[in-house]
């Protein structure tokens, strides 16, 4: 979960505070802390917590409990953009495992039974793994470009999730799906418990074991971390897998927070706003180097502007301008080009680490012309704009 | 290269859109070659998508009472994109069907093709929403609902029923999708109605989007930051349903210590109405099928017809939700 930005090969290794101002996340954390700033000036309210009926309550709980399914969503997404690759089909992934769950509790004989829910979310997660599986075999096996192979789905899912309800909105009430969207553990919602358990497995798995900096090998040069010895085609299909899943779990909730399974609606553009809090924390979409709490705080960054926005009453003509201008703010501060200009102005002395730059984060990567052919380009990424392997950061 | 990879990735997407297209006129001129001739009408249907319950039901609808009036319809899914509904309305043209019905995705860029219509002396019925076009003439009739009016019939109820208690109301109000014709009318119709109670206000108007997790999300950050909010007038049933997720979560009674409005009833929205969680719901029909073939069989009579003919509507208050629930269609 640290954040290795620093330090480029040859570079001395200078001060903390000199390799935190190079760090994506720093700006990152620095927009979240100016917008709840704003929010402490401007809606006075936004930080009044209150208990109620033994769990908290307030604007904060709101924040953090509608981010679960969209954090969920962009911590595999995160996974995938690590490997140089993208999923558009999550949003219609959640449809179609909500559209399935709530399809298997109305039409249950006891649709209160806790039995049923087990059936229904045990059919969601499997129709999950099942289309992640899909999308992995496309990309890893068959090696079509993310984009192009998770588009099939993104278009076609919501037509699936459409004939599973057969077009209607599918209502029912469970008591373990009431849970799900409106239950409290230790006082928290339990959809920030789940989304936090999830986190924190993910993070113990990526970073305390070689599958982080393996899934970057992947990301960096599929086919150099091939001939490594790394198994990229597995990797590649294992994270694929790995964000249908969590993206059922977050048709689940989301499912769940309106007791309803909408086909069309549930998780539109979801896809977007996951891959926009990725790159908000600071993970390159030319894949390789990757930080899950710049994922965390680039979701909290977008869930807070809505409910910033929601709670000031802001019409919904200047909600748009208002998330559109923070989150262009965020960027221009993360741009590498613009950092050094501000490095410029500061005095030449501050100069001399930033020209160097730090190629991973160098927003478009040039193609790269010498780079060496292999015999059998490696799934997935085939015509994907290449970054050699001494450019990265397995150092 | 990244700009290559998105040409490929918005080129294929049309080809995908181009080859749903095609196929869907292909199947309707194989079917409308023996329609023009003999004495059976011959409608071509250009549907929006299926986007909701309340389309579905239309849908539905309109197929069924086709069916019932010996209508042969001809009927196409545009799914959202005016460009299939507009070449799907051009192959009705070639195929010489007897009358053009259709509910327009969007207001404008339908002059070109309404006049191909009219030049093939096919006349056209919208339904549903309306269009806006430069010349005057290019569609014989407009059945729909009239927004405005289903706004003013949910601001009367709440002035009857809220402003005559005489204490404070504060209402939050759910709007649809920003820019939508039903959003922009239920709104001007219900201020209207109310504009004369100085005991109801509105303390908070944001967009829910029509669907249950934009009117919960909205309602959450309203409950929040107007705690005495104790009225909701939504814009539609999804969201008043979505609200009532958000009510009950912030540890209050939805119906009671916040009373609430809806426009649609839906079933979801009339079970809500009938278990006392909203309290009056304005219908917005979708069930327009049988006025649609009624009109279309007095417009190729040669009869005059008016040039708005507004769907027939009521409201309903718990009591009769109750009533009509067991046989509520759609």
């Amino acid at each position: 979960m640290t954040d290795r930005s620093a330090a480029a090969p040859g570079r001395p290794v200078d001060g903390l505070l000199a390799r935190a101002r190079r760090s994506p996340v720093l700006w990152a954390v620095a927009a979240l802390a100016v917008l709840l700033l704003f929010n402490l000036v401007a809606n006075p309210g936004f930080f009044s917590l209150r208990i109620q009926d033994g769990h908290l309550f307030g604007n904060l709980v709101n924040v953090v409990k509608n981010v679960a399914p969209v954090l969920l969503i962009a911590v595999g997404m995160t996974l995938v953009i690590a490997t140089r690759g993208i999923d558009l089909s999550v949003g219609a992934v959640l449809a179609i495992s909500g559209s399935v769950a709530f399809t298997v509790v109305e039409g249950a004989a006891d649709p209160t039974s806790g039995g049923t829910a087990a059936l229904a979310i045990g059919l969601a997660v499997a129709a999950g793994l099942v289309l992640g599986a899909w999308n992995g075999f496309l990309v890893s096996v068959v090696g079509i470009q993310p984009i192009i192979a998770t588009l099939v789905l993104m278009t076609a899912g919501r037509g699936i999730a459409m004939l599973v309800t057969d077009g209607n909105i599918v209502t029912a009430e469970n008591p373990v799906f009431d849970w799900l969207g409106g239950g409290f553990v230790l006082g928290l919602p339990v959809q920030v418990v789940i989304t936090a358990l999830v986190l924190l497995a993910v993070g113990l798995f990526t970073r305390r074991t070689a599958l982080g900096v393996l899934i970057e090998a992947v990301g960096v040069n599929p086919a150099a971390a091939r001939l490594a010895g790394v198994r990229a085609r597995s990797i590649t299909f294992t994270v694929y897998v790995f964000v249908a899943l969590v993206a059922a779990v977050a048709g689940l909730m989301v499912t769940a927070n309106v007791s309803a399974a909408d086909a069309n609606r549930a998780g539109l553009f979801i896809e977007l706003d996951a891959i926009l809090a990725v790159v908000i924390g600071g993970t390159s979409l030319a894949g390789g180097r990757y930080s899950l709490t710049g994922t965390v705080v680039g979701a909290l960054i977008l869930q807070t502007l809505t409910t910033t926005v929601l709670t000031m009453g802001l019409p919904d003509e200047y909600i748009r301008l208002f998330k559109a201008v923070v989150i262009i703010m965020v960027f221009l501060l993360q741009a590498p080009r613009v950092r050094a200009a501000l490095r410029r102005r500061r005095g030449p002395a501050a100069t001399a680490g930033g020209a160097a730059g730090t190629p991973a984060d160098a927003g478009p990567v040039p193609p790269d012309p010498v780079r060496p052919s292999v015999p059998e380009p490696a799934a997935g990424t085939g015509s994907v704009p290449g970054r050699p392997a001494e450019q990265g950061v397995l150092r | 290269m990244i700009r290559n990879k998105l040409l490929a990735a918005v080129t294929a997407s049309v080809a995908v859109l181009g080859l749903a297209a095609c196929g869907g006129s292909a199947e309707g001129s194989g079917g409308g070659g023996g329609g023009g001739g003999d004495d059976t009408i011959t409608m071509g249907f250009a549907q929006v998508g299926a986007e909701s319950g309340w389309r579905t039901a239309n849908t539905q609808s309109i197929q069924e009472s086709a069916e019932a009036a010996g209508i042969e319809l001809q009927f196409s899914d545009a799914q959202g994109e005016q460009e299939n509904q507009i070449s799907a309305i051009r192959s009705f043209i070639q195929q010489r069907v007897d009358v053009i019905a259709f509910s327009p995705v969007v207001e404008t860029g339908w002059d070109a093709v309404l006049l191909e219509a009219k030049r093939a002396n096919i006349p056209v019925i919208l339904t549903d929403r309306s269009v806006e076009t430069e010349q005057e003439d290019l569609f014989v009739t407009f059945l729909g609902s009239d927004f405005i009016e289903e706004g003013r019939k949910a601001g009367e109820w709440a002035v009857e029923n809220w402003a005559s208690t005489g204490a404070q109301w504060n209402i939050a109000e759910l709007q649809g999708t920003t820019g939508a014709a039903p959003a922009i009318d239920r709104q001007e119709g219900f201020a209207e109605a109310i504009a004369d109670s100085p005991n109801l206000t509105i303390v908070a108007s944001q967009s829910g989007d029509f669907t249950r997790t934009g009117g919960r999300e909205v309602m959450e950050a309203m409950l929040n930051s107007n705690p005495d909010i104790n009225a909701v007038y939504a814009h539609n049933d999804d969201m008043a349903l979505g609200a009532i997720e958000a009510i009950e979560a912030a540890g209050k009674v939805p119906g009671q210590d916040i009373q609430i409005i809806s426009v649609d009833a839906v079933r979801d929205g009339m079970q809500a109405l009938a278990d006392g969680k909203i309290n009056f719901i304005v219908e917005c029909n979708p069930l327009l099928g049988e006025q649609l073939m009624e009109l279309a069989q007095q417009v190729l009579d040669g009869e005059e017809v008016p040039e708005r003919v507004v769907t027939e509507e009521t409201t309903f208050t718990q009591e009769q939700a109750a009533e009509v629930l067991p046989d509520r269609k759609y």
